[in-house]
């Protein structure tokens, strides 16, 4: 079992948490032109890497607040957590970030330009 | 020299002599297989048993072998009983590990009728018709028999027999612990790097699987550490770390299994060892353990050797008979043959000679030399250098060896057979480290070519290895690295501490590197001759693995899944090392190259109970009640659970049945009054600048103009646009709202707005808090409601036009203060009465006096179930199953199309989503009036067709209905609503078809005329 440390309430077993599954994931307005292909990438398609992956936690059963984890899912050593809305700042988590093929996707570009450029909350 | 022991009468005739862990004034008695014998205080059922010279004790899983005692730990594959009786029982207990106490009971286990004589035994005779994967390849055809096989092969699986009476009678705890410093293991060098920990002053938990600590030390004689014997320097450590406060110490536990971030499980036997269990102890404990660095002292296993007939009872491994005759003061045999590749066998052999034994020993290296080895010849003992045992028999015992000699590579028999008579083996084939807790954590493993083991090497947690469990069998090399590990864990959890010394350790020096000899040559043919065994609990022969290469299973893992090597309840601690070096020697192969299988939790079998603990019965989960719970019992209710909270289901009155009572209620809401305790609906408040904002873009429709103190119904979706809750929404104020979810979808919304308000919507400001369990709510329906409400004391105008649908007004009823939301759930005349959850019981019971004269009716779940499809209402999770869109439901109209986001909004603008056969929600009527067809039933357009039918889609509710004088049901069916007026069939399980034809959904008051009573 985990230890995460939430960044309002401090370390706890991971039992408290929930996983919400792939971080960074943007939005798409609602008026957009993207096809359905390309809306499927934000609605369905999910990351499942051996490795770094960032992720959103939620603190279900303490403050109830979501934040970022980059996870090693291999050795489940976390690396960083960070707030909901940022981007992680360890160069290993930055890397992954930069590298998702999220990056070039039509979903992502047609989520709000200002949260784009924030790399998505979601 | 076999003498009578202390306690008279008693047969214990290999008995040998008066040792420390073995109280010869304390005689117990215990039964086996319904004879009664006597053993001591500090045995274990297994040395009791070889004290009174039974070797017997189990029949084998595949071929009904006999078998007997092979190790003296927590590694025996063999000597598996079932101890205790009726619901006591509990089959699959490693004899090697139970403490005899005064009355035990114990059986054995795969025998029918008796040990001695087994039916199941004729397997072994038809061996050629049981080779690997037997059970895969004999019962694959025709398909059509799999189920009767089904129950062949369930019969002849498995082990023990679990107790006949399932409700376990003994109580478990959990517990769940901190710590700087996990050691498992509290032989020589666990003990002392727990020593070294708790000198610094952190906190330290030292757990060990005997009930004493001192490991394998507690079996040696002739070992001296800090010049005093070993057991000495043992008892001296463990009686400053019990003195110690910042340690606790754990005899009788396991550590069985090490999960992520150092967290491990252990089972504590608290009570086991008992004749009789304390009722203020728990039978067993499970820790739950978080440790900021765990120190891994688990030993080693010894292996045995390949040879045929090696399962024999009385061919045990070379270690467990120096702890037989060194801790139990027992010697399993007077004449004893040791086989070995290495030289720590050789102390067996001493020990043996000085036990009054006869030993020859067979090495199979051609030449050993050292202090050990002259010892051995000094006391006279026979040595034979390059022979093996080719094979070994006899009965239920052996009797008899062959032993030739060998080439150096002990592949060829190279001379003469020779004969020899036996009663006992000794076998070692070298050492293979426990490296069980590291692996469940997913540490590496790296292959000694030297040592001929699997070490562990890197790994994620912060832990270390050390003694042999860490492939440095030595033991002062042992006791270096638990100085070493016992500094570093300390360090890391900031303590310190000087230093201690490795003490002096006085043992016979020896080598620690074995002869790689994995399968002994008995002169036939691979498949021939007597069987030799690699996995004793799976009955898995050398000869299995080799054809199990042959016929392709090349990796280890299908290897292990295809002769079952190293699964069973010892997951292979004497097996798992010679199956691959067999299997690498069958491929061509180097054995670090085949790999290693997974090993994975529990180290040892742990009791479910311990597992379960107290979470069982009424504990299992937590039951919510509401505040008028007290009322619906003691007026007879019927309940049901919906997720946590109980609800009463419906009020059956004197002799009536479900239906009868249903009838009564779902009338009664109808021609006079019902009330219902709504109070379970999930609330959610909601406040701040943006409510409004903030539900426009959760449910479909819009929310901006919504005046205060009115009232919407929303459905919410999923961004896939899929139907996920449904509810009324209030405004109460101009930036707060009052929101209703469903009963079990209650949480789950909550999240989910969580969610989007801190994920993808954090500018907006909003505030959610629920008040589910704030408010009772009292539902009163039906055309005398206002009436009753009147007479209730409301202190407010009822009149449609002061008080209209869809409205909401705080007032009093009879003192109480209230909300009142206008709202149906019926189609009828209904106020949802919300007060301060203190008062639910009041308002309630003041509501059935002021209804007395209208013949007001309560009414359960089940009545509001028929009452809200007469009307055809939904419900999210029983119409729907999270594929169904608001346009499947028919519900279009709910649904903006002038706001530029929901969520939900762009998916079901998707291509998909115009798919006409798609399913859709329609009404069904039966044909017979009087029939309910079940819900699930499927439904087909031609009852006559070939199989596979072509499916429409299934019911979803259906009832009878009172009102409607007949029965209704609704259904969804691909393209459902260009159906109706269709009729649809549905084939029944008894061969009998219903009929039904395709109607609206809404089958009582369509135009909604009621509505204001």
């Amino acid at each position: 079992m985990l230890i995460i440390t939430c960044p309002f309430c401090g370390p706890r077993d991971e039992v408290e948490f929930a996983c919400g599954g792939e971080a960074h994931i943007a939005r798409p307005l609602a008026d957009n032109k993207i096809s359905d292909a390309d809306f499927a990438d934000y609605l369905f398609m999910r990351d499942n890497p051996k490795g770094l992956f960032l992720e959103r936690w939620r603190h279900s059963a303490g403050c109830r607040r979501w934040f970022n984890v980059a996870r090693d899912t291999v050795s489940n050593e976390i690396v960083e957590i960070y707030p909901m809305g940022s981007l992680p700042a360890k160069t290993a988590a930055k890397t992954t970030y930069k590298t998702s093929w999220r990056r070039d996707t039509a979903a992502e570009k047609a989520a709000t330009p200002s949260r784009s450029k924030a790399g998505g909350s979601k | 020299m076999v003498s009578r022991s202390a306690a008279s009468g008693s047969p214990q005739t290999q008995r040998q002599r008066a040792v420390a862990r073995i109280d010869q004034n304390a005689p117990i008695n215990f039964t086996f297989d319904g004879r009664s014998y006597r053993g001591f205080a500090g045995d274990t059922l297994a040395s009791a048993l070889l004290a009174n010279n039974v070797h017997l004790v189990g029949r084998s899983f595949k071929y009904h072998r006999p078998r007997g005692i092979m190790a003296a730990g927590s590694e025996e594959p063999n000597a598996l009983i079932r101890l205790g009786k009726g619901a006591y029982a509990e089959p699959n207990l490693r004899a090697t590990q139970i403490e005899i106490f005064e009355g035990l009971y114990a059986e054995s286990q795969n025998r029918t009728p008796s040990l001695k004589f087994d039916i199941g035994a004729i397997n072994s005779v038809l061996d050629r018709f049981f080779p690997a994967g037997f059970y895969y390849k004999t019962f694959m055809w025709p398909a059509s028999m799999w189920m009767r096989y089904e129950h062949v092969i369930r019969h002849a699986a498995g082990l023990g027999k679990v107790a006949d009476d399932h409700n376990d009678p003994d109580r478990y705890e959990k517990t769940h612990a901190h710590c700087d410093i996990l050691v498992a293991g509290g032989g020589a060098t666990g003990l002392m790097a727990a020593l070294q920990a708790a000198k610094s002053g952190a906190r330290v938990i030292l757990a060990d699987e005997q009930n004493e600590f001192g490991g394998w030390l507690l079996g040696e004689a002739d070992i001296k550490i800090a010049d005093v014997p070993a057991l000495s320097w043992v008892s001296d450590i463990v009686t400053e770390l019990a003195a110690m406060p910042n340690v606790t110490l754990l005899p009788r536990t396991t550590v069985f299994g090490y999960l992520d971030h150092n967290y491990l499980t252990l089972n504590e036997r608290v009570t086991d060892h008992l004749p009789s269990r304390p009722a203020h102890l728990p039978r067993q404990r499970l820790w739950k353990i978080r440790a900021q660095q765990v120190i891994i002292a688990q030993g080693a296993h010894e292996r045995p050797l390949v040879f045929a007939g090696n399962d024999l009872p009385g061919v045990m491994l070379a270690g467990a008979v120096r702890t037989y005759i060194n801790r139990y003061g027992v010697c399993p045999g007077q004449r004893a043959i040791v086989v070995c590749n290495n030289d720590d066998a050789y102390r067996t052999a001493l020990d043996l000679h000085h036990a009054g034994a006869y030993v020859v020993v067979t090495d199979l290296r051609a030449t050993a030399t050292g202090p050990l080895m002259r010892a051995v010849r000094n006391a006279g003992i026979e040595i034979l250098h390059g022979h093996a045992i080719i094979a070994a028999y006899g009965t239920h015992r052996v009797a008899r060896v062959e032993i030739a000699p060998v080439d150096d590579s002990v592949t060829a028999i190279t001379g003469d057979i020779d004969h020899r008579d036996c009663d006992l083996i000794a076998m070692s084939g070298g050492l293979s480290p426990a490296v069980h807790l590291h692996s469940q954590a997913r540490g590496k493993l790296q292959w000694d070519d030297a040592k001929l083991c699997f070490r562990p090497s890197a790994t994620h947690e912060p832990s270390f290895n050390i003694g042999a469990c860490n492939g440095s069998f030595d033991l002062v090399a042992g006791l270096k690295e638990a100085v070493r590990a016992g500094t570093k864990a300390a360090a890391a959890t900031g303590h310190k501490a000087t230093t201690l010394d490795t003490p002096d350790v006085q043992i016979h020096k020896q080598s620690w590197r074995p002869l790689a000899a994995w399968k002994i040559p008995n002169g036939h043919a691979s498949g021939r001759g007597p069987k030799a065994f690699v996995d004793f609990q799976n009955d898995v022969t050398a000869s299995d693995v080799s054809l199990a290469a042959r016929e392709g299973y090349q990796s280890v893992e299908h290897l292990k899944r295809y002769t079952t090597t190293g699964m069973g309840t010892d997951q292979g601690k004497t097996s798992n090392i010679n199956a691959l070096a067999i299997l690498a020697d069958a491929l061509g192969n180097e054995i670090p190259a085949v790999g290693t299988t997974t090993f994975r939790m529990p180290y040892t079998p742990s009791n479910i109970g311990a597992i379960a603990g107290r979470d069982i019965g009424d504990l299992f989960d937590p039951v919510r009640l509401t505040r008028m719970d007290d009322w619906h019992r003691a007026h007879g209710a019927t309940f049901e659970h919906v997720g946590q909270w109980m609800r009463a289901w419906y009020f059956p009155q004197d002799g009536e049945t479900m239906q009868q009572a249903v009838n009564r209620e779902v009338k009664a809401a109808r021609t006079t009054a019902g009330l219902l305790d709504a109070s379970t609906l999930g609330k959610i408040d909601i406040r701040g600048r943006d409510a409004a904002e903030f539900l426009n873009r959760l449910y479909t429709n819009a929310w901006s103009k919504l005046g205060i103190g009115k009232c919407r119904y929303g459905l919410m979706l999923k961004d896939d646009g899929m139907v996920m809750d449904d509810g009324v929404t209030t405004r109460i104020g101009e930036n707060h709202f009052h929101m209703t979810t469903t009963t079990g979808g209650a949480a789950g919304v909550l999240d989910w707005m969580e969610e989007w308000l801190q994920t993808e919507w954090p500018d907006l400001e909003v505030y959610l808090t629920s008040v589910t369990e704030q408010w009772a709510v009292a539902t009163l329906s039906g055309p005398n409601a206002g009436k009753i409400l009147q007479d209730a004391g409301i202190d407010f105008d009822l009149s449609p036009a002061e008080f209209p649908f869809m409205s909401m007004k705080e007032g009093h009823i009879g003192g109480l203060a209230a909300r009142i939301f206008r709202i149906s759930f019926t189609g009828e005349l209904s106020y949802e009465i919300n007060v301060a959850a203190r008062h639910g019981l009041a308002l309630w019971t003041r509501l059935m006096a002021a209804g007395k004269a209208y013949g007001i009716t309560p009414y359960g779940t089940e009545a509001m179930h028929v009452l809200r499809a007469e009307k055809g209402f939904i419900i999210v999770g029983q119409e729907t199953d999270g594929s169904v869109t608001p346009h499947d439901l028919g519900m279009d109209w709910i649904v903006s199309k002038t706001k530029p986001d929901f969520i939900g909004k762009r998916a079901l603008a998707r291509h998909a989503m115009e798919y006409d056969d798609r399913k859709q929600l329609v009404g069904l009527l039966c044909s017979d009036p009087a029939t309910v067809i079940p819900e699930g039933a499927h439904a087909v357009l031609d009852p006559n067709q070939p199989l596979p039918m072509k499916m429409l889609g299934q019911v979803t509710s259906s009832y009878f209905s009172p009102n409607c004088g007949r029965s209704i049901a609704m259904a969804m069916l691909k393209g459902g609503h260009a159906l109706k007026g269709q009729t649809v069939f549905f084939p029944m399980l008894d061969g009998s078809v219903l009929k039904a034809e395709i109607v609206d959904t809404a089958f009582f008051d369509p135009k909604g005329a009621r509505i204001d009573g």
